[in-house]
């Protein structure tokens, strides 16, 4: 594994209120990777990224972007670091292009150097046409797209992305999904993203990492996570109601309404034997279909368990996957 | 970063404030144009004939250098304290500090701008007062040096409100219960000479008095006071307030959670 990007060691975040949002935080994101902080709302998700990008005051720990210590050298830190944070944060009344353009400047980049990138970047993100219109008149997904043509004016090697598609409808986000691929690829940006959308982590992210009040929950490759799934529901929809769930030898069943069974597959389970054991008790299935999306189950099942075990009820959780 | 990267920054941020209270002239620009006019035809023109003179200059005369101060003070101030915490308001002020600038730097981009702001509409108002009277300078480089040096010391101070403010109001209550009343009194319409002893005492307490006197001083070659230490008091209250204004920029005072 070639050198972090970024690297978290023991990080702590108490706020003004008392309130501790980050309890002690470990985490290594490799250079060139796409990396995906999940977690439910309110876990912490956006306190780490402040920390990295200076927005918000640690308490405690360590981090370092590139090998630099942000507590000796912030600003060479910052240097290589794009931020799209997860609220709006432009000038409401200053036009596309000036607001890419300042950015640039904030980073000493001399305008001649800077207009033709701004250019690549607007055009690249569908907002070259809107380069004068002032920001407030953008829609929700131009001005996500405004925000991350800010963050990459400047070359940054690391990019952070807090729910950058959050509110942006199906289609486009699609075509934000290419753009960070394309960016990730084709330039060597080392990408991290903090998502609600566990599609999203799937579908884009190679490593993964599940914070929850403020812990990492779990912290692997996407792959691996996907392979400790080791069992998945099936909802059932059966012809004649029943009141009791029936018995099958081998097999978690449960009724989720009067017709319609929730069934649980273990991995090397055969489905069949559950068929030919409903068959046998008479019952006919009329149609089937997966719970939910298998990581999401994965998901609700890891931050339930940590929740289980600080005693909080998993309500949060839930609302998640909704 | 280097010098000419620490160079670009900082024009970028002036230009971008410069941009701002041009973009929104008839908020900035315009509203002092127009007071200050009627403050030259009603105590310049109508009422100042009956009054004659202060210290031997006709009061239209003595009220220029006053007005154009005041201008200054007010816009320098206000530009600050309003473009600053707008960007606090807006959370575009994040856009500096994930940036990899030197606090100085946002501080001292900050404070040109508003000192343009300033010093723009002192040239309005000394324009405007050209329309109703001549005046010739006595003194050209103390004039300048006493208006550019006032114009930075209030920008500096409405950075330092913008600071601390958590809402719209906050950026208001100085100007209005603070600036106002002391610049009133500070020699902007009379010589300090016309009060009973106790009252002159006790407006020598006042700093804008001094900064008002010394650009008069400036321009009519009369004042209340003696300009050397007024000038050497205005640059000591620039240094300490500058480093007061970075020591909060540092600590991220009212931006950092
Ligand atoms: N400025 C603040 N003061 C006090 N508590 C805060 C502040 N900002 C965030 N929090 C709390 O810290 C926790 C983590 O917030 P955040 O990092 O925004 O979560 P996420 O981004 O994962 O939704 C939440 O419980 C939130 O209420
Ligand atoms: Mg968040």
């Amino acid at each position: 594994m070639s050198r972090p990007a970024l690297s978290i060691r023991g990080l702590t975040k108490v706020y003004g209120n008392g309130f501790e949002a980050l309890k002690g935080i470990d985490l290594d994101v490799p250079e060139g990777d796409f990396f995906a902080l999940l977690g439910p709302n309110g876990a912490g998700k956006s306190t780490t990224l402040g920390v990295v990008s200076s927005l918000v005051q640690k308490t405690a720990g360590k981090v370092e972007i590139y090998g630099i210590d942000i507590d000796k050298d912030f600003s060479k830190a910052k240097y290589h670091l794009g931020v799209v944070p997860q609220e709006f944060n432009f000038n409401q009344f200053e036009k596309v292009q000036d607001i890419v353009m300042t950015q640039a400047g904030y980073y000493g980049m001399p305008m001649k150097e800077a207009r033709p990138r701004a250019e690549r970047l607007l055009r690249d993100l569908g907002l070259w046409d809107k380069r004068d219109t002032p920001s407030r008149m953008l829609s929700g997904g131009m001005k996500r797209r405004l925000m991350i043509a800010r963050a990459l004016i400047h070359k940054p090697r690391l990019l952070i992305l807090d729910e950058p598609t959050a509110g942006v409808d199906i289609e486009l986000r699609r075509s934000m999904w290419e753009f960070m691929r394309r960016i990730n690829r084709e330039e060597g940006t080392t990408i991290i993203l903090t998502t609600h959308y566990l599609e999203e982590a799937e579908s884009l992210c190679r490593n993964i990492a599940i914070i929850n009040h403020g812990e990492i929950v779990h912290n692997t490759s996407m792959r691996e996570l996907l392979k400790e799934l080791d069992a998945e529901t099936f909802l059932l929809d059966i012809r004649e109601p029943l009141t009791k769930a029936p018995v099958i030898a081998g097999f978690e069943v449960s009724l989720s309404d009067p017709q319609q069974l929730a069934l649980a597959v273990r991995k090397g389970q055969s489905i069949n034997t559950a068929f030919a054991a409903l068959d046998r008790a008479g019952i006919t299935v009329v149609s089937m279909r997966n719970r939910a999306n298998r990581l999401e189950e994965l998901f609700v099942d890891l931050v339930e368990r940590s929740n289980a075990e600080s005693g909080i009820a998993s309500n949060v959780a839930k609302e998640i996957t909704q | 970063m280097n010098p000419r990267q620490l160079w670009v920054a900082l024009v970028t941020i002036v230009v971008k404030e410069v941009r701002r209270f041009t973009r929104i002239w008839p908020q900035t620009l315009l509203p002092p144009s127009i007071t200050m006019t009627l403050y030259f035809v009603i105590f310049g023109n109508l009422i100042g004939s009956r009054i004659g003179t202060m210290d031997g200059i006709s009061y239209m005369d003595y009220i220029v250098p006053g007005l154009i101060m005041m201008s200054v003070i007010t816009n320098s101030y206000s530009n600050v304290a309003s473009s600053f915490f707008s960007n606090k308001f807006q959370r575009s002020i994040e856009e500096l500090m994930v940036s990899p600038l030197p606090s100085w730097i946002i501080l001292l981009g900050y404070i040109i701008g508003g000192a343009v702001r300033g010093l723009g509409v002192g040239i309005i108002v000394t324009a405007v007062a050209f329309l109703f009277t001549d005046l010739d300078i006595h003194h050209p480089f103390l004039t300048i040096m006493v208006v550019v040096l006032t114009a930075l010391l209030f920008s500096i101070g409405g950075f330092i409100n913008a600071l601390f403010a958590r809402k719209f109001d906050d950026i208001s209550i100085i100007p209005t219960f603070v600036l106002t009343p002391l610049t009133y009194l500070g020699g902007v319409f009379y010589s300090i000479h016309m009060l009973p002893e106790f009252w002159q005492t006790v407006s020598l307490a006042n700093p804008i008095l001094y900064m008002v006197n010394t650009f008069r001083y400036g321009i009519l070659g009369v004042s209340d006071i003696s300009v050397g230490p007024a000038m050497a008091a205005i640059v000591a209250f620039i240094i300490g307030l500058f480093a007061f204004a970075l020591w909060l920029l540092e600590r991220g005072k009212g931006i950092r959670s």
